[in-house]
């Protein structure tokens, strides 16, 4: 598969993993309208997974289609990066995974959105509105959190801590981002810079930046989480191959 | 799990089950206030009451109403006020309130001749 190919289901993949952890809070959410905001963040994010996939499947042109490149991948072919495959803990946390998960997606939709990859550009505009939302969501969320209770500014910084070792991976660009036309510095300053505002609102601290960082989920190293994950996404459609309702 | 009340509006009923009773408990502390909203469906038009939701101030309840009232396209513009902020009449007073209008015909301006210059009337 050449480096568009790969780029675009590293996209997909982003979109439809983190869209799926948001939609396990469907029916489970704190209050009945953060049920719905949150659930309608999962529904933009498996709409933006679509558009990706199908632009994915016409590059591959080998019988691929939307739901193949879903439902019958392995992990070990799933490009996402490890944020987005960490499990749900508290709300504190879905919130922040959601607020580092969104920024990092506004920045890099605005630079796709004048790429010269017609497709990737007309996806990435159009999501850019949807996500200017969810960035607006979230960074809401943070700041109640950390400028809140006792109670809840601990739950956020205990989050901060379990989650900011993914974020390093966002801006170690794989090898397929290379020819992309992504400027990474741009990338990482403007959302080390949101980040850092944010915080600042919220009344914690951001973390030092020469903290250590997990990577490998872009390449397909995973961790054990994308396998459950997939277990539970893919079953119907490996057990009865094609079928509809 | 935050548990929801729906608390009436208005005065009548304040006594038993009001917003401004309650706020003093320690139950009704955790607890969200309730929001009216207002949505307006497009440009010119008035903004209509849409229905309520809880929230805990201003900005979460517009950013609610965005998530819940208007994801099917419904509005352009949102107006939210906190229920308790709304004062309503009493529905016992409905007859001494609305009935006496009812055989009162002549209130509507039915019984004017019109010139035929004057449309649209």
């Amino acid at each position: 598969m050449d480096q568009l190919t790969n780029y675009t289901l590293f996209l997909a993949d982003n979109a439809l993993i983190m869209g799926h952890r948001n939609s396990e809070w469907c029916g489970h959410g704190p209050i009945l309208e953060q049920d719905i905001a949150i659930s309608n963040i999962a529904l933009d994010l498996i709409g933006q997974a679509r558009n990706f996939y199908q632009y994915a499947a016409t590059l591959i042109d080998n019988n691929a289609t939307e739901d193949s490149l879903a439902y019958l991948r392995d992990a070990k072919e799933y490009k996402n990066c490890l944020l987005v495959e960490q499990p749900n803990a508290d709300w504190a946390q879905t919130v922040l995974k959601q607020f580092f998960f969104s920024t990092y997606q506004y920045y890099l939709y605005q630079q796709l959105q004048n790429n010269n990859d017609e497709q990737l550009k007309a996806i990435a505009a159009k999501a850019l509105k949807e996500v200017t939302y969810h960035v607006r969501w979230s960074s809401e969320w943070v700041i109640r959190l950390g400028d809140g209770t006792e109670e809840s500014k601990k739950r956020l910084l205990k989050a901060v801590d379990e989650l900011w070792m993914f974020t390093g991976e966002l801006f170690e660009p794989a090898s397929y981002e290379l020819n992309i036309n992504i400027d990474f510095i741009f990338l990482k300053e403007n959302w080390n810079k949101k980040i850092r505002s944010v915080f600042e609102e919220a009344t914690i601290d951001v973390p030092a930046e020469t903290s250590w960082y997990q990577s490998g989920g872009k390449i397909g190293n995973h961790s054990e989480h994308l396998g459950f994950i997939l277990a539970e996404m893919q079953f119907l459609q490996r057990a009865y191959p094609n079928s509809e309702w | 799990m935050i548990t929801i009340r729906k608390f009436y509006y208005g005065d009548y009923g304040e006594s038993k089950n009001g917003a401004a009773d309650i706020s003093s408990t320690n139950e009704a502390k955790k607890e969200w206030p309730l929001w009216e909203v207002f949505i307006r469906s497009k440009q010119g038009l008035d903004h209509k009451h849409a229905g309520s939701l809880h929230a805990a101030d201003a900005a979460m309840a517009i950013e609610n109403a965005r998530d819940v009232y208007t994801r099917r396209m419904e509005g352009v513009s949102i107006w939210v006020v906190e229920s308790k902020h709304i004062h309503a009449s009493n529905p016992d007073d409905a007859n001494a309130m609305y009935d006496p209008a009812n055989d009162k015909a002549y209130r509507h301006p039915t019984f004017y001749n019109l010139p035929d210059a004057v449309k649209h009337m």
